[in-house]
């Protein structure tokens, strides 16, 4: 057996190992077992499904969520727009996240954003504040700067301060659900421009070089987890799009602690090349994470 | 029946109105329905007049059931419908508490002179520019649409204030049940405005009771001339009465005079207060032309005429005034080219010519002729993007509401303005109409775009447009740069308002005098097929 086979045997038994239901049998073996993967793509199921799936084999929540936690979900819930259009994280998936972090022990489940469009309808056209509510977690404002503290992004180069959701800073887990989709500036939207969505002045970012400033950001915070939602997946007229004949039914998911390989991960789901998106290579160069995805171990689940 | 149950009637009547109005326009939150709207504010009289002369139908009969209302029993509308004539109960109700010393109690109300030439002065200024194409006046002085602007300036802002301090409190408790509201709507001219007639109406009513009724509005004074012919009226009984005055320091409107034992039915506002407090039934209903109705209608007359020698001289004088009001209106002084923003970093300046005006409103000219600035567009806008004019519509379009797109943009799911608004200045259309109803267009600035200019991505105002009329075109260096097509867009504002260039906006909105329809941005449906069991492309 050479080492390629070895390897290969390994990562076979260990998704076998996670993906078997075997909770059932053994409650605490999901949550004994402690991951080494870097990232968990998962393709083929709904979004709920492949998220049970991904985070079993990522040692289960209990992972990264501890007994009494406070916990912050930043979905992109940017736009007034339905589900079907893919413009904001899909609700299902929010719900089914909560409940886990809720099984895992955590005291509150917090989730907002910063919207774009009038947050109000925001909440409500995207099925998000029903789905929080449903799972017993709380839906917060995010349009008062009053919620927002100004921190220093000390690694920053172009951005070196900025207004952050109070949530954000206060809470014990950070778990970042964007939506993957085409985005005019940006070229695409995933993890780290998700993130434009915990801060007050997004108009700074615009004027002082966009990639810049987003790669900038995620030097100061790092989500605890990344859970990319491409189960539709806007291929144009992005972020807001126009109507469902912009979205196509990619069912796929992808999952890491690094945003950076998330976002790279991503970015390939999506058919762009890496070059074309400049913050990735800013964030890698800043060693936010890595984008080079030969170098990580990661697990491939197809269902 | 019993008539001092009427004054009870009139009470929780007028506070019916008064609770239900006010609430229309506190309602920042949007929870009422838009249908409540229309009903609530049927009644209101300008409005619906206004209504009426641009587009005849039921819905705009509401002034004529006020006028046949007035016909038969004088000025309910001013009594329990106008919410101002409440504002102003209550206050002479709080003024009448607060007077504990009964003398000063009794010198609070009393016998006082009409005071006709500021009545037809006001009511000449509202009327006769109007005729001329000017609402302006008519805005100033319609009773419901200065409530408008006081509940929309000083009412809403305060209870939003009470609103986030509250949810200040709980944010500290780490609750978040309440959201604080992020008020963007703080406009000089118009708080100036709304808190210089809250000062006149609160000061008028606490000292004279319904004196600014019979004085300012021209609404009661309308009212006034017709309540003349009205079929049932309150009057003395000359009989029962013992002038002993007592009704005299309970009416409103200063119009009882006890030792002469008349009614001035113009000023009387129907409140019945004379009837409740009378203890020798000395007040009574005169019906259609009784004898007993025309001689207090003599009375009246004698008492007219000795006051006419005072008028007569006035009139020329009145005239001149009203000549000059008339030609202002008639020129109609504008003066719409009103810089954005007026400090220097972006380099080319940006004018707007003309400014935009809400969906629904078809026209400048439209909105214009109709708006009597009530304010309730602005009260009830999710995005804050209605906020009262300054000088964009020019001198005589002041305070009627515009698009400012500093503040906000005009949410693409959104047409409350057109379901609320009580005139035709603003008309309901449905969503898939407002989707394509053309305000304006974008225009794209270059020289002051961060593409260009800085060398670096953005992309704001293609993000936020919900039609992509603005879409991001290859431009040098891997760059996109905003190209906008005329005919996908509607002028919503969402660019210029995301646009981050500073002063001067890269991208704004030009808007359209007259509203156009755009064109649906129809694309086939993207073609990519997915193989669920194909490998991951890493």
């Amino acid at each position: 057996m050479d080492r390629r086979k070895f390897i290969k045997a390994g990562l076979f038994t260990s998704s076998a190992l996670a993906l078997g239901n075997y909770t059932n049998i053994y409650p605490y073996l999901a949550s004994s077992l402690s991951s080494d993967y870097d990232l968990v793509a998962i393709k083929g199921g709904e979004p709920e499904v492949m998220f049970d799936k991904a985070i079993a084999s990522l040692g289960g929540m209990k992972n990264f969520v501890k007994k009494n936690q406070k916990v912050v979900i930043k979905p992109n819930i940017g736009w007034d727009v339905k589900p079907e259009l893919a413009a904001n994280t899909n609700p299902k998936l929010v719900t089914r996240i909560i409940k886990h972090c809720f099984d895992a022990g955590a005291k509150d489940v917090y989730v907002f954003d910063h919207t774009c469009d009038n947050w109000n309808r925001c909440y409500s056209n995207s099925g998000i504040e029903k789905a929080v509510k449903d799972a017993g977690g709380k839906i917060v404002s995010g349009e008062s700067e009053s919620y927002y503290q100004q921190v220093d992004v000390k690694k920053g180069k172009r951005l070196t301060s900025s207004k952050v959701h109070e949530l954000i800073l206060e809470s014990d887990v950070f778990i970042n659900v964007p939506i993957l989709k085409h985005h005019g500036g940006g070229k695409i939207t995933v993890g780290m421009k998700n993130l434009m969505g915990v801060v007050w002045d997004r108009g700074y970012w615009h004027r002082n070089d966009l990639h810049q400033c987003i790669a900038d950001f995620a030097t100061f915070k790092k989500p605890d987890l990344n859970i990319v939602d491409a189960y539709l997946v806007m291929k144009r007229n992005g972020p807001r799009g126009v109507s469902a004949e912009d979205v196509i039914t990619l069912k796929s998911q992808i999952i890491s602690t690094d945003i950076v390989a998330a976002d790279a991960a991503a970015a390939k789901l999506f058919g762009i090349e890496l070059t074309d998106v400049p913050y990735i290579n800013y964030a890698d160069e800043l060693k936010v994470g890595k984008k080079d995805l030969n170098k990580l171990n990661i697990n491939r689940i197809i269902l | 029946m019993n008539a001092t149950v009427l004054k009870k009637i009139r009470v929780a009547v007028s506070l019916l109105f008064f609770l239900f109005t006010i609430s229309l326009f506190l309602d920042y939150r949007n929870i009422l329905p838009p249908s409540v709207y229309s009903k609530v504010l049927f009644l209101q009289f300008i409005p619906s007049f206004i209504k009426f002369i641009s587009i005849a139908g039921l819905g705009a009969i509401g002034f004529i059931v006020i006028l046949l209302l007035t016909l038969f029993s004088g000025r309910v509308y001013c009594s329990s419908i106008c919410p101002l004539g409440t504002l102003q109960d209550i206050v002479s109700f709080v003024s009448r508490k607060m007077k504990k010393r009964k003398k000063k109690r009794r010198e609070f109300l009393r016998y006082e002179k009409e005071k006709n030439w500021w009545r037809y002065s006001f009511f000449a200024l509202a009327v006769i520019p109007f005729l001329g194409g000017t609402i302006l006046f008519i805005n100033l002085l319609d009773p419901y649409s200065s409530f408008g602007k006081i509940s929309a300036h000083l009412f809403r802002p305060l209870l939003i204030m009470v609103n986030n301090s509250i949810a200040f409190l709980f944010e500290k408790m780490n609750l978040y049940i309440v959201y604080p509201f992020e008020y963007k709507g703080i406009e000089v001219f118009s708080f100036s405005l709304a808190l210089a007639i809250f000062l006149l109406v609160v000061y008028l009513s606490f000292t004279k009771g319904r004196l600014y009724c019979n004085t300012v509005c021209p609404v009661g004074t309308l009212l006034g001339l017709v309540s003349r012919y009205s079929f049932v009226k309150i009057a003395v009984d000359e009989k029962s009465c013992k002038s002993c005055g007592i009704c005299e320091r309970v009416c409103k409107s200063n119009c009882i005079d006890t030792k002469k034992k008349t009614v001035d039915f113009d000023r009387c506002v129907a409140c019945f207060n004379c009837f409740d407090v009378c203890p020798t039934d000395g007040m009574k209903f005169d019906y259609g032309f009784s004898s007993s109705s025309k001689k207090n209608q003599q009375n009246r007359e004698e008492t007219r005429v000795s006051e006419r020698e005072e008028q007569v001289s006035h009139s020329k004088r009145n005239f001149l005034f009203n000549t000059l009001v008339y030609a202002v209106g008639l020129t109609g002084i504008t003066l719409s080219q009103i810089k954005i923003t007026p400090k220097k970093e972006s380099k080319v300046a940006v004018f707007r010519k003309n400014p935009v005006t809400p969906p629904g409103s078809q026209s400048r000219n439209n909105f214009t002729q109709n708006c009597t600035s009530c304010h309730l567009c602005v009260s009830v806008c999710p995005t804050q993007v209605l906020q009262p004019a300054y000088l964009e519509y020019g001198l005589l379009g002041m305070f009627q509401p515009r698009m400012d797109f500093q503040t906000g943009f005009c949410n693409f799911e959104c047409k409350r303005c057109g379901d609320v608004c009580p005139t035709s200045a603003i008309s309901p259309i449905s969503l898939e109409e407002k989707k394509l109803k053309q305000l304006g267009k974008a225009k794209f600035v270059k020289d002051n775009c961060i593409v260009n200019t800085e060398n670096t991505d953005c992309g704001a105002c293609s993000e936020h447009c919900p039609t992509k009329a603005v879409n991001m075109v290859p431009y040098k260096n891997k760059l996109v740069i905003p190209e906008v097509k005329d005919e996908f867009c509607i002028g919503c504002g969402a660019c210029e308002f995301a646009c981050p260039t500073k002063p001067y906006k890269a991208i704004y909105v030009e808007g359209n005098p007259k509203h156009l329809t755009a064109k649906i941005n129809k694309e086939k449906k993207i073609e990519q097929k997915v193989d669920y069991k194909e490998e991951f492309p890493f």
